[in-house]
């Protein structure tokens, strides 16, 4: 027990020490963690460089420009997203997350900055599948999720949304329920093996969450969400990632 | 990587995967090899200190040392590891922030939790925001080794309690009756002969330490399973290098290197038990276990 209560102390002294010596190298600049999943294209997944990209990337960093922030980076795994934004490790949450009643319990959303755009089921192609009965996968607590429990047919989550494609690939589920625009490049390049079977319109925009307690952060970020609807450069880019089809403002 | 790999649609063949195995992410694939074994490296030593304070403290004469070490290890023993590494070093994080807040800002007038929300002042904030990420990805590798240590060292204190407890009392008679005092008798009588009960209790720990790293993801460190899974799923188009699933092979590559760790560690603890048994008044000290090899 004295090894615990020497290490714990030692640990403390150690990253103490570390953060001492950051600060002395620079001014309290005003830095913000944007928080992703980094595995759910187009809307957020990490290159071959192995650094976020995608719409959200272009839209945050433009968004951080506008709001005169430098922001940072990090990705985190869907399932604890809103416990380590709560929790401090990032401040907010950029990862194509639906604007619902439930978490906004939890945390804070700003305004949408993408139109509410149907979710589709896909199966594989030439099979009859009952979408209302059959066995459906479906990413861990999205609404997705939540729409397929309650819908009457059998639920199976996974924690990755490349997990649902491959249940759906070997048979485990009859159909995915996704975001329509993640699920279509990928049917679009499965050389016919996968087919969209059905369509279903369930919650409102995607917004970005934050910290309850973070107002101020909330006003930058809607301000700048607000001027790039206003001028134009919000559609422009969802035109550029999903296609001139996509919904758009 | 390769100058030619700048534009990998125009690329087949031997040049396309000789610049797919060489992106940044397949570096960093690389790269968490090296973390796990780093990990590992400091993990055993350290929960094996842990567990030695636990086994020491629970046999302590001291009864709220004793009740410390036998708390310590019951408590950590009984929790599900998925639920400390979910908990844990959240927990871990947030009172360290939670001590510097208290140094650092002391005329704050806000609330610390505020809802569902736990709030410090910028600048007790561990690693501060605007520290660059590989200072974030260097602190939650510690509270990483933090938490195994700690969870292990549960283990470990256990496994070496109960070594002590299997010391002959015959040996510790005689030790007596050569006039040794308390500490000549646990240095030179007890700690030798606790480890050769020790050890295979111990290398068990070692072995399911060495598969327990994929739980580093859930505390945001990349190990190599997660890689493993990344850079395996099946990529569109757009990703610069588009393929299918390719998960069997990274896995079959995790189950290589597996194989050879377990080999290796196999080796090492076989001659670390001979080394302990020489000499000993045990079966395999005294040499007839050689023939059952």
């Amino acid at each position: 027990m004295k090894a615990l209560i020497k290490g714990t102390i030692a640990g403390l002294a150690l990253s103490v020490a570390l953060s001492g010596m950051a600060m002395s190298g620079m001014a309290m600049a005003d830095t913000i963690r944007m928080g992703t999943e980094g595995a759910y294209p187009p809307y957020n997944f990490l290159n071959d460089k192995g650094e976020v990209d995608g719409f959200e990337r272009e839209l945050g960093d433009e968004m951080c420009k506008r709001a005169g922030l430098t922001c940072e980076w990090v990705t985190n795994e869907w399932d604890s997203i809103i416990p380590n934004l709560v929790s401090g490790n990032y401040d907010t949450i950029i990862a194509g997350m639906s604007i619902t009643e439930e978490r906004d319990k939890v945390i804070d959303f700003t305004q949408d900055y993408f139109p509410p755009s149907p979710s589709y089921f896909v199966g594989l192609a030439g099979q009859s599948i009952d979408v209302k009965g059959g066995v459906i996968a479906a990413q861990t607590a999205t609404i997705q999720a939540g729409f397929v429990a309650e819908s009457g047919a059998t639920l199976v989550e996974f924690a990755t949304p490349d997990e649902t494609i491959q249940a759906v690939r070997n048979g485990e589920a009859d159909a995915v329920l996704a975001d329509g625009d993640y699920l279509m490049p990928i049917v679009d390049e499965s050389n016919g093996e996968l087919a969209v079977v059905g369509q279903e319109s369930i919650g409102g925009g995607i917004g970005m969450g934050i910290r309850e307690s973070d107002g101020g952060l909330k006003a930058k970020m809607d301000k700048a969400i607000g001027s790039m609807k206003a001028d134009g450069t919000l559609n422009t880019m969802i035109k550029k990632w999903f296609g001139d089809d996509a919904n758009v403002y | 990587m390769f100058s030619g790999c700048e534009d990998p649609s125009r690329l087949d063949g031997g040049a396309w995967l000789l610049c797919y195995l060489t992106t940044p992410t397949h570096q960093s694939f690389y790269l968490a090899f090296g973390t796990v074994l780093l990990l590992l490296a400091i993990t055993a030593p350290l929960s094996l200190l842990f567990g030695f304070g636990g086994a020491l403290a629970s046999r302590s004469v001291i009864a709220p040392l004793r009740w410390l070490g036998r708390g310590y290890i019951a408590m950590v023993r009984g929790v599900p590891e998925i639920v400390f590494f979910m908990f844990g070093p959240i927990a871990l994080d947030q009172a360290f922030e939670y001590l510097r807040h208290r140094v650092m800002c002391p005329d704050w007038s806000e609330p610390v939790r505020r809802g569902n929300d736990f709030v410090v002042c910028t600048a007790a904030k561990l690693p501060l925001n605007a520290d660059p990420q590989w200072m974030h990805e260097i602190y939650g590798f510690a509270l990483a080794i933090l938490s195994f240590a700690i969870v292990y060292g549960a283990f470990c204190g256990n496994t070496i309690r109960g070594a002590f407890d299997a010391v002959p009392q015959a040996q510790i008679e005689t030790a007596r009756a050569y006039g040794m005092n308390r500490r000549q008798l646990f240095w030179r009588i007890l700690l030798p002969q606790m480890w050769i009960f020790a050890l295979p209790g111990l290398s068990n720990i070692w072995m399911i330490l060495t598969k327990a790293t994929p739980l580093l993801f859930l505390l945001g460190v990349e190990d190599i399973v997660y890689w493993a899974r990344e850079l395996g799923s099946a990529k569109t188009r757009a990703y610069s290098f588009p393929h299918p699933n390719w998960q069997l092979w990274y896995f079959l590559a995790l189950l290589v290197f597996y194989l050879g760790l377990t080999r290796v560690s196999e080796i090492v603890l076989a001659r670390l038990n001979r080394r302990l048994n020489h000499g000993q008044a045990t079966l395999a000290g005294s040499g007839r276990m050689a023939a059952g090899r």
